[in-house]
């Protein structure tokens, strides 16, 4: 959503945190995966929205 | 778009049976103990396939004796930073948790840029570093930062090579870490010559996980596949693993259950010797470390970890040892197998 230095907003279905992205090159708009903080891994959009697709219908 | 559970459970059945034989699958993350345990997949199983529990929960593999050097520190009055989980660990002479009520500074983090915060007004802080490669990077890029850190740190890898030497322990697949192996990759997998699956953490991800398995036993074939693509990379994740690097060396460690095997710890490198609490503070870690004196325990959470003990074989699951009042490590962490086994009664 936002990047600032080595922090991004990433948002999580609506709520959002700040993750720090030293470990991914990672862009606005793409998705990650958060542990303890940080993302340490970019994911596969598609997996992603599909996930976020799921989490829309509950 | 993956197959149902029903379609996977029932594929598991028929290829379970064409086997014949019984089949023992170790999953060698905590969390994936936790999405067993959660949605009762062990009951899913046909008779012939047990799924047993690894190495993969970084507090518990974490040596009694890196606890009790922590332990000390902060009783020495140097205030100590850790992730939730560690705090309960019972230590030689007691646990963070009691060092904390007498009077030590100890503080629970989420997150390693809470503890680089904090050592921004307490500047002899030092970070308990624990935990497999998922962690490692974060620890390297706190300690560029200047945060000061006690390394426990473990490489993978080594342990399933342990695992695998140790006769006693017979087993026929691996279901193989999902965040470690989103830093490290799934070509480090490929020396070990037994079936492997990298997986993610949904219950379907699990049973797709033992499905694949099976198909590799079934053609009597051991590869390495990569049920989690979606985040895992072949080659890892290279930024990751070039800042662990950087800061890091390869070591001996030892390990709860494990022993010590050799290569299998990182250290931090010389050139950042400044921010290592083994040389900030070597002669009290020293002084520590004479003063150590076991305390007996029943505690079976070294058998456990190796997949050679059922939590509910120990005498003291449930009895006195529970998430309340802990008698090892296993009972401690949430990804530990007594304490997932406590709260979902398998």
């Amino acid at each position: 959503m936002a990047i600032k230095n080595q922090l991004a907003t990433v948002d999580f279905d609506g709520i959002e945190k700040e993750i720090n992205i030293s470990l991914v090159d990672a862009k606005i708009g793409e998705y990650v995966m958060v542990h303890a903080g940080f993302a340490i891994e970019k994911m596969d959009d598609e997996y992603a929205k599909e996930m976020m697709g799921y989490l829309g219908k509950k | 778009m993956q197959p149902t559970a029903d379609k996977i459970i029932e594929d598991i059945q028929k290829k379970a049976a064409q086997i014949g034989r019984p089949l023992r699958f170790m999953e060698l993350c905590g969390t994936h103990s936790q999405t067993i345990a959660e949605h009762g997949i062990k009951k899913l199983m046909p008779k012939n396939i047990t799924l047993v529990s690894g190495p993969g929960c970084p507090v518990c593999v974490t040596d009694q004796s890196d606890i009790d050097i922590v332990v000390g520190l902060a009783l020495a009055g140097i205030p100590t930073a850790v992730y939730g989980d560690t705090i309960q660990v019972p230590g030689n002479l007691m646990s963070l948790e009691e060092a904390k009520r007498f009077g030590a500074d100890v503080q629970i983090v989420y997150s390693i840029t809470e503890a680089v915060e904090s050592q921004k007004e307490k500047s002899n802080l030092v970070f308990f570093g624990l935990g497999f490669e998922t962690t490692t990077g974060m620890t390297a890029w706190a300690i560029k930062e200047g945060l000061t850190v006690y390394s426990a740190h473990k490489l993978f890898p080594p342990a399933m090579q342990a695992l695998l030497e140790n006769k006693k322990i017979r087993v026929d697949g691996f279901i193989d870490p999902g965040h470690v192996s989103a830093i490290i990759g799934t070509e480090v997998y490929q020396k070990f010559n037994i079936p492997q699956v990298v997986a993610g953490f949904s219950g379907e991800d699990v049973l797709v996980a033992i499905n694949v398995l099976l198909t590799q036993i079934l053609e009597n074939k051991s590869r390495v596949e990569n049920a989690y693509g979606r985040l895992v990379k072949k080659g890892g994740n290279k930024k990751a693993l070039k800042l662990i690097n950087e800061v890091f060396e390869v070591s001996d460690a030892k390990w709860r259950g494990l022993g010590e095997i050799k290569n299998s710890g990182l250290k931090i490198r010389k050139k950042y010797q400044a921010q290592d609490a083994e040389f900030v503070h070597g002669k009290l870690i020293e002084k520590i470390k004479k003063e150590i004196r076991p305390k007996p325990s029943a505690c079976r959470c070294g058998l456990v970890l190796q997949g050679l003990l059922e939590p509910k074989d120990c005498l003291l699951f449930r009895k006195v040892c529970t998430p309340n009042s802990p008698q090892g490590a296993c009972m401690v962490s949430v990804e530990g197998s007594c304490n997932v086994e406590y709260r979902y009664d398998n």
